[in-house]
């Protein structure tokens, strides 16, 4: 391999995901969700490069996956290679709840159909891996979809060129967007 | 002379009388002399005769069967007889009812039709032209389930004749149709085809009857032991299997039985046909290195969703010069771990072993295995192979053994974000036995149980490239995913060398430079 001294080849992300997006999450503006869905089908949620957390130098207060009296994704335990007992999730299931310290919530959600395989107990200790790498070390969950839904789960969603798309069309539309 | 003594004489009567043939009268006279069953046809019916004509003159007590039974007995020999025509016949009695009562009631004509040179030669036929290399082999065969109730049947009628005489003899002693069969035709073949027969020969030739006609004389059993007849899953098959219909004789009353099956068992048109004859011979096993110098070729064929992606593999090479050479039909491909698709194996390659399957040739000398060694490693260039050589199945366990605890050694080719100064390599190259935790990586997940697993980074240095890519040497346990411990794998990866090296760091490319193996032994060059 010819090695040029900078960085020419794609990163992990590029090489073995796919990236799909769902923008304006249950009609809130710019709260932009990203699925990472690698080739055998295991999905990454993380937030969007354009999700209101990640902007303008905001922190975050506490990360909360207790998203109800009686469920917290901090219980869901998987076992063996099928991932038995793990929580069945759908597109709006909501992962987590992320206070900022301006005293704004936010919930994360699933945004595809699957089983929630793990959720990323290092950003409860690390709240700022999440705003730092928001698309790797500080992701939110992992799911995996139904093997006969791996190829439909991300029907709804946008690609990579549609996302670009709609974010060009809020910068020009709107002056000041979230 | 046969073995046969005077409390023998009624049970032979009985049976002559029943339409058992020579063979399955000595089996019921639990007769354990081999030899007893290799006489023709037409001997063994004549000693049968002779004896039991004997006795007529010579016995105080003279035989209560009525004549009539005897002429029937007469054009049993004849038929008896049958296949080898001009044989004079015992008696001159011309036969009546000759073809319908010919057939062996109980044997159906295994130990009749089948037992003689020509059925034998048939046999060796069929070996001699799949070319096999054997020193022994052992005979199998497969009889039709209903043979169990006609024996069933006949030692039913037989036993009711030894209560009385109050002889010692159960069902137990009476020699199997398999066993009188094999002390025959296995003896023939054994000498036709000049090798021994061995019981755990790893040369077996299987041999099968059927019989259709009868197929039918097992039903009443599925309603006098239902418990014994599960539907199979596979409905093609009867669910009359020999195993189940000894279990439902077992179980089943003598008073039942006589109710619902005659007794002896009744007269049948045709005999038993034979099936094609098979011939297997047990797996054997070769070992040795393989060295893989493509980036695009997977170890095994690599199948998504139905569709091959990638065109060989490294067993496929392998294998397609082995498989021409044993002339066997199918192996399976084994090797102490694996590597991705995109790695190369350098060094002293990977151990692996095949199991070559129903091999037709076996002997091959040092010289040859190391022809067929360069065979293979002309054949490509993608991948190389060493240590070729013949091992024992047991012997393929020290391949698997203690996997774990191995080291591997890797050389890796890493960009980072930052540009690397003298210290990091230091500090890189200063790391011993590193313990790391790595979940499953994601790019497993979907196949392997999510688990957090403990591995040593035994070693580590580096050689500088360029400000962004140097390259890296591991040690490390078998077992660590370098991958993931390169770029995190999403932070699941603790420590990974990003972290350590507190930058962003990627893998473009890994070598398995060694694996630390020690089989199959080396063979020098
Ligand atoms: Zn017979």
């Amino acid at each position: 391999m010819e090695i040029s001294e900078h960085k020419e080849a794609p990163s992990v992300i590029d090489r073995y995901y796919t990236r799909w997006y769902r923008t304006d999450l249950k009609g809130n503006a710019c709260e932009d969700h990203c699925v990472l869905q690698h080739s055998n089908r295991i999905c990454v949620i993380t937030l969007a490069e354009t999700h209101p957390i990640l902007q303008d130098g905001r922190s975050i207060k506490s990360i909360n996956y207790q998203i109800s009296a009686g469920c917290s994704r901090l219980k869901n335990k998987v076992s063996g290679k099928s991932k038995r007992g793990g929580q069945f999730l759908t597109e709006y299931a909501p992962l987590c709840r992320i206070m900022c310290t301006d005293g704004v919530e936010y919930t994360i959600f699933s945004c595809i159909r699957g089983r929630l395989v793990e959720v990323n107990e290092d950003i409860l200790k690390r709240p700022d891996l999440l705003l730092q790498k928001p698309s790797t070390e500080g992701y939110i969950a992992v799911i995996l979809p139904k093997f006969e839904e791996s190829k439909t789960v991300t029907e709804g969603l946008l690609s990579r060129a549609q996302y670009e798309e709609v974010v060009s069309k809020r910068a020009n539309q709107q002056p000041e967007p979230c | 002379m046969l073995p046969l003594k005077e409390k023998d004489r009624p049970i032979i009567q009985k049976l002559l009388d029943a339409g058992c043939c020579g063979r399955c009268i000595l089996r019921f006279c639990c007769i354990g002399t081999q030899s007893a069953y290799r006489l023709s046809n037409e001997d063994l019916w004549k000693d049968l005769h002779a004896f039991v004509s004997n006795t007529e003159v010579a016995s105080q007590t003279p035989s209560d069967d009525p004549p009539s039974k005897r002429i029937k007995l007469d054009s049993d020999g004849k038929a008896d007889g049958g296949e080898t025509e001009g044989v004079p016949m015992v008696t001159a009695e011309p036969t009546a009812d000759g073809t319908e009562s010919s057939v062996c009631v109980v044997c159906l004509g295994v130990l009749q039709d089948f037992c003689n040179p020509s059925f034998t030669k048939k046999i060796s036929e069929v070996v001699k032209s799949e070319e096999y290399q054997f020193e022994s082999l052992v005979l199998s065969v497969s009889l039709p389930a209903q043979l169990l109730v006609r024996e069933h049947s006949c030692w039913l009628h037989i036993k009711k004749e030894v209560r009385e005489k109050s002889m010692c003899l159960d069902k137990e002693d009476v020699i199997q149709v398999k066993e009188a069969f094999k002390w025959t035709v296995q003896s023939m073949l054994s000498e036709t085809l000049g090798v021994p027969a061995v019981m755990k020969s790893p040369f077996e030739v299987a041999v099968g009857f059927i019989h259709p006609d009868t197929d039918a004389d097992c039903h009443f059993l599925a309603e006098a032991c239902s418990d014994c007849f599960h539907t199979s899953k596979n409905k093609e098959r009867s669910v009359f299997t020999r195993m189940a219909v000894v279990k439902a004789l077992e179980k089943i009353t003598d008073k039942k039985f006589l109710n619902e099956y005659p007794s002896p068992p009744a007269g049948v048109k045709t005999a038993c046909v034979a099936q094609e004859t098979t011939c297997l011979h047990l797996s054997t096993y070769v070992a040795g290195r393989y060295n893989k110098f493509s980036r695009t070729l997977p170890q095994t064929p690599w199948v998504i969703d139905g569709e091959r992606r990638m065109e060989s593999s490294v067993e496929e090479l392998i294998a397609a010069p082995l498989l021409t050479a044993f002339k066997c039909e199918s192996f399976n491909f084994s090797s102490s771990g694996r590597e991705d698709v995109d790695v190369r194996t350098l060094g002293n390659g990977r151990p692996f072993a095949m199991e070559l399957l129903n091999p037709h040739r076996l002997k091959f000398n040092k010289m040859e295995v190391r022809q067929l060694q360069e065979e293979i490693n002309q054949s490509s260039d993608k991948i190389r192979i060493r240590d070729l050589q013949l091992v024992t199945r047991e012997a393929m366990g020290h391949m698997k053994e203690g996997e774990e605890d191995k080291t591997k050694s890797y050389s890796a080719l890493i960009w980072s974000q930052k540009a690397i100064t003298e210290e990091d390599i230091e500090f890189i190259g200063n790391i011993k036995d590193l313990e790391i935790a790595q979940k499953t990586p994601l790019r497993v997940l979907h196949r392997r149980p999510l688990a957090v697993r403990q591995r040593v980074i035994h070693t580590m240095s580096t050689s500088h490239l360029n400000p962004h890519h140097f390259t890296l040497q591991l040690r490390t346990q078998a077992g660590t995913y370098i991958k993931e411990f390169v770029h995190g794998d999403f932070g699941r990866t603790k420590p990974n060398l990003g972290e350590l090296m507190k930058t962003e760091v990627d893998i473009l490319e890994l070598d398995v430079e060694s694996v630390d193996v020690d089989w199959p032994p080396a063979i020098p060059e």
